[in-house]
């Protein structure tokens, strides 16, 4: 048996290291906590390189450093160190480097409390940072994904030059469960704009100023440009039961796996119900999302927040079909019973 | 005075034309009229020529008027957040473990804004060289005050003259540094006179060289002149720099443990791939568990909520329940109670397993409860769903299960691990005495698994007694 039976957050610290990741900068904040542990523990032993940083800030900008000296690096936090590292991040996307960022969401505004949140979905998916910019922010829900996709993550931070998110929160980095690794270690290639310290490399340029207004444009037109291509390439989704659905339930990370359960509750009670799960939330996956608006009369957005992702979902149906929200905060995981009274409620005040 | 800004002698480590700074003229820097940056840049390419750095050398450009290092310096280059570079060098140096950094800032940069990430920067030791340039102004915004400008210096943000008691005592950044254990080399400069030069020269190299011996963090303070934010003449300006400036911020080494300082270890090489794996405990084929298929195919969806003292052991129970329904090809979570709830000194723990998918890993509807102590039965009884199964540790709980829709059995775990002499495995019991009632999953994979799981062999012999004393007590007294 090739599976160990692992927490999520330990999981990406694993996938980071198969996916060639040497470098680590970070600050610990629970409940992303395991994550620096499980880097610290195991950096001397694979050699890589683990640091904790004075705060966010400087953690962020060691990653900006690294990234722009060709290595693969990443750094995880959660919430309010996210905020802080907002500035960095804004860099690291002009700068077109190359990173892993891990958010273990939790409670806020504010200190807030330690409890799962996904509060931070405006921050990481809307910018966050200044200006015209946006990151890949991928959105695991299990362990098995926490380690893919922080895979995933290196490598599409590699191919589009761009920092990626893993956004994720405190019950599905806490949560065990079966997870096959990859049997090799990803190969990391010299990246031709990289700055090795040496001859060969020196008159590479890491930079994010560019001093008249039609270079600063073309600058944004480019990366412009990269995101257009990453919507077009990188959506990415899983779905159950909604081809002949009536009522889709959009929900992604932990509230997915809420959902589902409650969403097979409600189609043997003969509800025609479905759950489409965006496992990318930037790019969002909205030409599948879309399509489904041919067939089901109603969508409902399942978020533990005051309605974030909900805007993405309005935004791709574009007032074709009435969007639904139903969220709980402050830490609040909604019970099971309470989802499938939510969602048979609005099922037949639609569909009845 | 000597130009040194000019570009007869331009030293190798500048480009021959700075093709990089916008505009026709490519020859000279950007900076203003007798503005110290273009001669500290000079004294710095100097050193890096004579030291034969620049090949290896990723300067790092603050926001500041020296943003623009990029354009002069033949050496790698990245621009830094405001105050940042520091930790950006901290990230070039544990990267390019071979290559070489100086971090230049302005005292905006490195003084205010900064302040976390210098300080840090130097209390590791990190092996980069600091130019910190302190012309006690904030030059490329306009003139503001700086946390180095001086008592009574008017800045468009002090127009009334820096007032000590509102604004602070401007800040000595060079003694702050000297006080931290790591940094090797310290020393404030001026490049005000020929004298001065010479010394900031010498200053220069040697913290380089310093670097390039791997002895660790240099930091060089130069007083530089801003004729512009001071709004003096270049002249007036380096008379001020005289007979202010250094009069306030005294010259001279504050740290040199240059002959002392053990040079730092070599970087250790990279790992084989094969060593890499091993530490993290992939690849290689782990034991394979033996389950009887029935197990399996008759599995129904276990709802298992785990509850008791910190201490008992309870979330590795829901651990080893996992594991095992892992090696049954199950699919299974765990979730621990987390946060406050740990604190208290209670530990519960939710585990799911059905042979599809898990939904939700949250499990308040449990189908099988085991309380290992008196408040968790209080807590979870009424939890449980009608036909469940409440496995109470009868050692030390003495009430009764009050609900007549739930099969209660009582074990006395804590009693059981005690007399098969390993007191602290009472989860051990739990856990078989469940698997032996419910035969939800195969006992004999689960001594299979502690075989695997446990180094010890004494604590393997010791946990089957365990095992098969609570099984043993199952089958005589609860079916
Ligand atoms: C986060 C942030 N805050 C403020 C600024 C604006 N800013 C740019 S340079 C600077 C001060 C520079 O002064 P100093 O470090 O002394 O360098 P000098 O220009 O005098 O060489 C400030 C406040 C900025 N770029 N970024
Ligand atoms: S403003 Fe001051 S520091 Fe900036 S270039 Fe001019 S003289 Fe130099």
């Amino acid at each position: 048996m090739n599976k160990e039976f692992i927490k999520g957050n330990e999981a990406i610290v694993k996938g980071a290291i198969l996916a060639g990741c040497t470098h680590y900068f970070g600050y610990p904040i629970t409940p992303s906590s395991e994550v620096v542990h499980a880097f610290a523990q195991l950096a001397p032993k694979t050699g890589c390189t683990f640091l904790q940083a004075e705060s966010e800030v400087a953690a962020i900008n060691m990653v900006y450093g690294a990234a722009g000296c060709g290595v693969r690096v990443m750094t995880a936090s959660s919430s309010p160190g996210i905020s802080l590292k907002q500035e960095g991040i804004s860099y690291i996307a002009a700068a077109e480097l190359p990173c892993v960022i891990v958010d273990v969401v939790r409670s806020g505004p504010g200190l807030g409390n330690i409890f799962p949140e996904q509060s931070d979905y405006n921050q990481i998916v809307k910018g966050g940072g200044h200006g015209n910019y946006k990151c890949i922010v991928l959105a695991p829900n299990s362990a098995q994904e926490m380690c893919d996709m922080t895979i995933k993550a290196f490598d599409l931070a590699d191919k589009y030059l761009t920092p990626v998110y893993v956004l994720t929160d405190g019950y599905v980095g806490q949560m065990m469960e079966p997870v096959t690794f990859p049997s090799e270690v990803k190969k990391v290639e010299r990246k031709d704009w990289a700055l090795y310290s040496d001859k060969a490399s020196k008159h590479n340029l890491v930079c994010t100023i560019r001093m008249s207004a039609e270079e600063m444009e073309e600058l944004n037109i480019k990366l412009q440009k990269k995101y257009a291509e990453i919507e077009k390439n990188e959506q990415q989704y899983e779905e159950v039961n909604c081809k002949d659905a009536e009522m889709v339930v959009v929900a992604y990370g932990i509230t997915s796996r809420l959902a589902r359960t409650a969403v097979e509750e409600l189609r043997e009670k003969g509800m025609k119900i479905g759950l489409f799960r965006p496992q990318a939330v930037y790019p969002f996956p909205k030409d599948r999302l879309a399509e489904l608006a041919n067939t089901a009369k109603v969508f409902t957005a399942l978020e533990l927040s005051n309605g974030q992702m909900v805007d993405d979902v309005r935004l791709t149906l574009n007032g074709k079909r009435p969007v639904e929200f139903y969220g709980r905060m402050g830490g609040v995981v909604p019970t099971h019973k309470e989802i499938v009274e939510v969602l048979s409620s609005l099922y037949k005040k639609h569909l009845a | 005075m000597e130009n040194l800004d000019n570009t007869i002698g331009k030293p190798q480590s500048f480009y021959d034309t700075f093709e990089r700074k916008p505009g026709k003229d490519k020859q000279i820097v950007h900076y203003c009229p007798g503005c110290g940056h273009g001669r500290i840049h000079k004294l710095i390419a100097e050193a890096l020529d004579s030291l034969e750095m620049a090949d290896e050398t990723v300067f790092v450009s603050p926001v500041g008027c020296s943003v623009f290092g990029y354009y002069y310096f033949d050496t790698g280059n990245i621009q830094a957040a405001h105050g940042r570079a520091p930790a950006v060098g901290t990230g070039v140096a544990r990267a390019n473990k071979k290559g070489y950094v100086i971090s230049y800032q302005g005292d905006g940069d490195l003084a205010a804004i900064g302040t976390a990430e210098i300080i840090h920067a130097a209390n590791r030791g990190e092996n980069m060289t600091v130019i910190f340039v302190n012309n006690g102004i904030y030059g490329m915004t306009g003139g503001q005050m700086a946390p180095t400008s001086l008592e009574g210096q008017k800045t468009a943000t002090s127009p009334y003259g820096r007032d000590i008691a509102d604004m602070g005592a401007p800040i000595r950044m060079s003694e702050i540094i000297a006080k931290l254990d790591a940094p090797v080399y310290v020393e404030r400069v001026s490049v005000s006179d020929f004298k001065n030069i010479n010394k900031a020269k010498k200053a220069i190299h040697t913290a380089l060289k310093a670097q390039k011996d791997r002895k660790g963090f240099t930091f060089v303070e130069v007083l530089s002149a801003c004729p512009e934010g001071w709004k003096l003449s270049p002249v007036d300006a380096i008379k001020r720099l005289q007979d202010v400036m250094e009069t306030y911020y005294p010259l001279g080494q504050y740290k040199n443990e240059l002959e002392t300082r053990p040079t730092k270890a070599e970087p250790l090489p990279r790992p084989s791939d094969k060593d890499i794996m091993t530490a993290l405990g992939v690849g290689d084929k782990a034991a394979i568990i033996n389950v009887t298929d029935t197990f399996v195919k008759n599995f129904k969806e276990q709802r298992v909520r785990i509850s008791g003292f910190g201490g008992q052991g309870v979330l590795l129970a829901g651990t080893t329940l996992g594991n095992l329904a892992m090696h049954h090809e199950l699919a299974v979570t765990w979730l621990p109670s987390y946060g406050p709830e740990m604190r208290g000194g209670t530990a519960n723990c939710h585990v799911m397993i059905n042979n599809s998918v898990v939904g939700t890993p949250v499990v308040d509807k449990p189908n099988v409860l085991i309380a290992m102590n008196g408040p968790s039965l209080d807590e979870f009884e009424n939890t449980v769903e009608a036909g469940g199964t409440i496995f109470v540790n009868s050692s030390i709980v003495d009430k009764k299960v009050k609900r007549t829709d739930v099969k209660a059995v009582y074990v006395p775990m804590t009693n059981i691990a005690e007399d098969a002499g390993i007191k602290k495995a009472a989860n051990m019991v739990a856990v078989a005495a469940y698997l032996s009632y419910s035969k939800a999953m195969d006992l004999n994979s689960l001594i299979d698994l502690l075989k695997v799981n446990f180094k010890k062999k004494e604590l393997v012999d010791a946990n089957i007694k365990v095992i098969h004393a609570a099984k043993e007590y199952v089958e005589k007294n609860c079916m």
